[in-house]
């Protein structure tokens, strides 16, 4: 499968996605820039993690009327798989391809560290190479990452089988609202989440729980 | 040349984990009693042309495009 990855001025965790993608996938993604106004014909698009314009604003409020992004939501509404980790999530709520907001974690500090990662919903394009209710390791380093949604979203996500990711076992790091760490969209095929998969994908990382992720987007799990 | 003030603050319900670390930092300066502190931002434009009502809708759309995320945050307009 194809991938492409979206760079941004301010992102900083692009080349350890394209690693993750060329690693797990086995061919390097395409890159598309800020100013593309069209995405080649691929199965995935990724949007890293990092500082988009400095958290201007709000965290993703630039990036996401950015031209590129226009672009992502047309290969979004067509059905292609798109991930937003960290910031690339922040600019995917931005930009409405996904419901809710990020805001700062309750204790005010940036958080850098692992996390239990529960798997909320395995039948998704993302985690079907993990079991329901598996527990991954996963790390997290990020300021704004407490989501939070309007009852009647929340309730929607949570009927829908739209929450993916949840900490567990007390790990939540930011205060985000049931848990939540990461959504899919309502059609399935947009993925936000705080965590960082890509940063756990060989031995050398200390682990590969973050691996079953890629598998999944890219065909390669069953 | 007309200028607008936008000011746009969190939603009622909408948790201010900043407004209320600023709340603690005022009970810590000794002033008592002060409670539901919220942050918020104010935006300064200035604007080419005199018509105050064409004005105010530009900025109302630029809100609710941009300076607003109307998901946690309210924002209001005011056109001098």
């Amino acid at each position: 499968m194809k991938s492409a990855v979206v760079l941004l001025p301010g992102l900083n965790r692009d080349r350890d996605m394209i690693a993750a993608l060329t690693k797990i996938g086995g061919r390097a993604p395409l890159t598309v820039w800020q100013t593309d106004t069209e995405i080649p014909d691929v199965d995935l698009i990724v949007i890293p993690g990092g500082f988009s314009y400095g958290d201007y604003l709000r965290c993703g409020a630039i990036a996401a009327r950015m031209p590129v992004m226009k672009a992502v939501a047309e290969k979004a509404a067509k059905g292609v798989l798109v991930m937003g980790v960290c910031n690339g999530f922040q600019i995917l709520l931005e930009a409405g391809l996904l419901p809710g907001a990020l805001m700062r974690n309750t204790s005010l500090k940036f958080v850098c560290r692992e996390v239990k990662l529960e798997v909320a919903n395995a039948n998704t394009a993302f985690t079907r190479a993990y079991q329901p209710g598996q527990i991954l390791r996963c790390p997290v380093a990020h300021h704004d990452g407490n989501y939070f949604a309007d009852a009647e979203t929340l309730a929607r996500l949570e009927g829908e089988g739209q929450v993916a990711f949840r900490y567990a076992e007390g790990t939540n790091p930011n205060g985000s609202i049931n848990n939540i760490a990461g959504i899919v969209s309502e059609k399935g095929n947009v993925l936000g989440m705080m965590p960082h998969p890509e940063n756990l994908i060989e031995a050398a990382h200390g682990g590969t729980d973050g691996r079953g992720l890629f598998e999944s987007a890219l065909g390669i799990a069953a | 040349m007309i200028k607008a003030r936008v000011t746009v603050t969190l939603k009622n319900g909408v948790l201010d984990p900043q407004g209320k670390a600023i709340e603690g930092a005022l009970g810590a300066l000794g002033f008592d009693g002060v409670s539901g502190v919220r942050q918020g931002k104010v935006f300064d434009l200035e604007l080419e042309g005199t018509d105050k009502a064409k004005a105010e809708a530009e900025v109302k759309a630029m809100c609710e495009q941009l300076l607003a995320n109307t998901v946690i945050e309210n924002y209001s307009v005011t056109i001098s």
